[in-house]
C-alpha cells in the first residue's frame, strides 16, 4: 500500500491557482482516501483480547510474579486454616463423637474447618486479585498507556472490560492452583463432582467480574496508587470479614449476620461450599447463582457506562 | 467513507475555531483558532504549561473542549471522535510502549487497538520497524531500549494505522542533541515518504526552526503569532551587522545609513552596530563603502535573529518552565529518565 504512495507526489497548496486537476492528482487523492480507510474491524469488541492478553502476558511470562501472588493464600490456608482446629476444640468438651460431628456439620457444613476455609479462600483470592485491577488502571494512566489506548478507536468499555477480564483470568488460574494445594493439604474431596468443580470456577468467574468491575470503576479517574491502596483495604477487609469466608454466619452476632446476608461475597462462597463439600447452604444454589450473576452484570454495566463519561477527562 | 464527513472547501486538514479548555478556574487553552494545511509540518511552540498538550489532547479526542469546535481530517472532534481516531496517528510525549513486551509486539498491540487485521498489520509492522531502523531490536524487550530507540518505536506505533495526519507531542523531550537530530531526520523522512501532515509541539526553539514550515507561538493558552520561522524572525527587525573599524577614524554613520538595505546605525567607540534587512547582501556593500572612503574594516560579523529573539519580542520573555500539574510533572520525569536510559 505504501509503495504506491512513495512515488506519487500530491501537490501542496503552495501555488494553488496554476494547478489544474491532472490525472495524477486525482489518483493521488484516491490513494489518500484508500489509505485513510484501511479495512478495520469496527465491532465494539475489537481489541478486547489484545488488551486482556497484554496484562495476562506480563503475569504468565514471569513465574516469580505468579508464585508471589500465591504466597498469601497458601499461608492463610496452611497456617490459619490448620491452626483454627475447631474439631479438637469441640472434642475437648467431652461430647460424644457423633454429636460433635453433628455440631460441626450444622455450623461448618463439614467436620473439617480446613475444608470449610478452603472454599472461603477462593473468595479471598478473588477479592485480592480483583483489587489490583484498579491499581492496573492507575499505572496505565500514570505511564501514559491509557492515553495511547484512548487515542485509538478502541471502545472505552473495551479498555475497561479488558482490565476486568485480565483480573478474572488471574483469579481463575490462582483458584485452580489453590484448590489443588488445598486438596494436597487435606481438603475433603468426597463431595467433588465434575459439575461441582465446573460450577465453582463459574462462580469464581462471576464474582471476579463483579469485584474487578467495582475496583476498576473506583480507579477510573484516579492517578495515584496511595488512594487505591486505601480503597483496597477499605473495601476488601469488610467484604472479607463480614462474609462467611472465614467463619460461619450462624455464630455471628445478629447485626453482623444481617450484613453477611447482604454481602454478595457470601452468596458466592455459599454456592461454592454447596458444590465442593456438600454443605447445606444459607440459600439454594439457584439463588446463589442468580444473586452473583445479577451482581456481575449490574456492576459491569455501571462500570462500562461510567467509563464512557469518566475515563477521558 | 462515512456519510458524516464534513466537506471542507480548502485544503485544510485541521480547522480550529475558538477552541477553549478550562480546568476549574484555569484557562489552559483560551479561544484558539488556526488552520493546518494538508502536507505541511506545523508546530506549536511554547513553554510547559502554555496549553500545547491540552490542544493536542483535544484534537486527538482525549479531552473534550469546553467550547469551540475543530474539524480534523474532515471529522468533528466532538461528534465523530471515533472517525478522527481512525484517521490520525498520535505519538505522545511519554514513552507509552509496554516495557515487558518486545518492540514488534508493542506495534502489533497498537494495530489491534485500531482493529487492523493481523494479515495486514504483521507486514506493516515489519516495514515500520525497518523505517525507524529497529528491525534488529524488534524481538527484544523494550526495557532494553535506549531513549532514542524508544522514541523511534513510539513513532512506528503512531504510524501503524496509515494516518494522513500525525500528532507529535514534544517528540524529542529529554533526548541528547545527536539523538534529537536523528529523530528529526526520521520525521522529515516520514513526511516525504508517506506524504503526511505533521502537527508537533515543542519547547525547543531549534526544533521548531529546523523542522516546522509554520509555527504558532502559544503562551498562556493564547496563540500570539502564526508564521513561518523566517516570518517570525522578521518581527525582530532584521539582521544585525557588527563592524569594527580602526580607532580615531572619522564617523561615517550617516554614509552607512544611506545604503538602501540599512535600517539603523549606531556607533559605539570603534564599533558600528548596523541593523539591516538582508545581512548577506549588506556586508559587501558596507565594506566597499568603507574602503571607498579610504578607511578600514578590521572585523565584521553577522548576527541572524533567532526564533529565541522572536519569542522574546512577542511574549516579552524567554521560554521558561511553568508549573504544571503533578501528574504531568511525574510523567515528564519518567520520560526524561527513560530518554536517558
Amino acid at each position: 500500500m505504501d509503495k504506491t504512495n512513495t512515488d506519487t507526489k500530491t501537490p501542496t497548496s503552495k501555488n494553488p491557482e496554476d494547478q489544474t486537476k491532472t490525472t495524477e492528482q486525482t489518483l493521488a487523492e484516491e490513494e489518500q482516501k484508500f489509505r485513510a480507510a484501511p479495512k478495520l474491524d469496527r465491532s465494539p469488541f475489537h481489541g478486547l483480547w489484545a488488551l486482556t492478553n497484554r496484562d495476562l502476558r506480563k503475569w504468565y511470562t514471569s513465574p516469580p510474579q505468579l508464585l508471589i501472588s500465591l504466597i498469601t493464600p497458601i499461608v492463610w490456608l496452611g497456617l490459619f486454616g490448620k491452626a483454627l482446629n475447631f474439631a479438637s476444640f469441640i472434642s475437648s468438651s467431652g461430647i460424644p463423637i457423633a454429636q460433635q460431628n453433628a455440631i460441626l456439620i450444622s455450623y461448618f457444613g463439614t467436620t473439617s474447618y480446613f475444608s470449610f476455609l478452603s472454599c472461603g479462600m477462593l473468595a479471598f483470592i478473588v477479592l485480592f486479585t480483583s483489587a489490583f485491577s484498579g491499581m492496573s488502571v492507575v499505572f496505565d494512566r500514570r505511564f501514559g498507556f491509557l492515553d495511547k489506548a484512548l487515542s485509538t478507536p478502541v471502545a472505552r468499555g473495551t479498555i475497561i472490560m479488558a482490565k476486568v477480564f485480565q483480573s478474572v483470568g488471574k483469579s481463575l488460574i490462582q483458584s485452580g492452583i489453590i484448590l489443588i494445594i488445598a486438596v494436597i493439604l487435606g481438603m475433603e474431596t468426597s463431595h467433588f463432582t465434575f459439575l461441582g468443580v465446573l460450577g465453582t470456577f463459574l462462580m469464581v468467574f462471576l464474582l471476579g467480574t463483579a469485584l474487578s468491575a467495582l475496583f476498576t470503576m473506583l480507579a477510573l479517574r484516579s492517578a495515584d496508587w496511595q488512594t487505591q491502596q486505601a480503597i483496597i483495604n477499605l473495601v476488601n477487609l469488610p467484604l472479607l470479614f463480614a462474609s462467611n469466608a472465614l467463619f460461619p454466619a450462624k455464630l455471628m452476632p445478629g447485626w453482623l449476620q444481617d450484613v453477611v446476608k447482604v454481602n454478595p461475597v457470601s452468596y458466592a462462597i455459599d454456592g461454592v461450599r454447596q458444590m465442593l463439600i456438600g454443605a447445606h447452604g444459607m440459600n439454594s444454589l439457584l439463588i446463589d447463582f442468580v444473586v452473583i450473576i445479577a451482581f456481575a452484570v449490574v456492576l459491569s454495566a455501571i462500570c462500562i457506562v461510567l467509563s464512557w463519561r469518566f475515563l477521558s477527562k | 467513507m462515512s456519510t458524516n464527513k464534513i466537506e471542507t472547501p480548502t485544503s485544510n486538514i485541521i480547522t480550529v475555531e475558538n477552541l477553549s479548555k478550562t480546568f476549574g478556574s484555569l484557562k489552559a487553552v483560551d479561544n484558539v483558532s488556526f488552520n493546518v494545511e494538508e502536507g505541511e509540518i506545523f508546530g506549536f511552540l511554547g513553554p510547559n504549561g502554555a496549553g500545547k498538550t491540552t490542544t493536542i489532547n483535544m484534537l486527538t479526542t482525549l479531552l473534550k473542549p469546553t467550547s469551540g469546535k475543530a474539524v480534523v481530517c474532515g471529522f468533528s472532534i466532538i461528534k465523530d471522535a471515533n472517525e478522527v481516531r481512525r484517521s490520525v496517528g498520535v505519538v505522545p510525549q511519554e514513552y507509552t510502549a509496554d516495557e515487558d513486551m518486545t518492540g514488534i509486539n508493542n506495534i502489533l498491540l497498537c494495530a489491534d487497538l485500531y482493529g487492523m487485521p493481523r494479515s495486514d498489520s504483521k507486514a506493516h509492522a515489519k516495514e515500520l520497524l525497518k523505517l525507524v531502523e529497529l528491525e534488529d531490536a524488534a524481538n527484544r524487550k523494550v526495557s532494553t531500549y535506549s531513549g532514542g530507540m524508544r522514541r523511534r518505536l513510539e513513532l512506528a506505533c503512531g504510524l501503524i494505522n496509515y494516518p494522513r495526519l500525525l500528532f507529535l507531542d514534544e517528540p524529542t523531550l529529554g533526548l541528547d542533541i545527536q539523538t534529537r537530530t536523528a529523530v528529526w531526520k526520521y520525521i522529515k523522512e516520514l513526511k516525504e515518504e508517506y506524504h503526511m501532515t505533521l502537527f508537533l509541539t515543542t519547547h525547543y526553539l531549534e526544533e521548531a526552526d529546523s523542522l516546522c514550515e509554520r509555527v504558532a507561538i502559544i503562551d498562556h493558552g493564547h496563540i500570539v503569532k502564526i508564521g513561518t520561522p523566517e516570518e517570525l524572525k522578521q518581527i525582530v527587525g532584521g539582521d544585525v551587522i557588527v563592524a569594527g573599524v580602526k580607532e580615531n577614524e572619522p564617523d561615517i554613520s550617516s554614509e552607512i545609513a544611506a545604503i538602501p538595505l540599512v535600517k539603523e546605525v549606531k556607533k559605539q567607540d570603534s564599533v558600528y552596530r548596523i541593523k539591516v534587512n538582508n545581512g548577506e547582501e549588506a556586508i559587501p556593500q558596507i565594506t566597499d563603502l568603507v574602503h571607498s572612503l579610504g578607511l578600514h574594516v578590521i572585523s565584521i560579523s553577522l548576527k541572524k535573529p533567532s526564533l529565541d529573539d522572536a519569542y522574546l519580542e512577542l511574549t516579552g520573555r524567554t521560554l521558561r518552565e511553568e508549573e504544571v500539574d503533578k501528574l504531568s510533572m511525574f510523567r515528564q520525569r519518567v520520560t526524561m529518565r527513560r530518554a536517558r536510559s
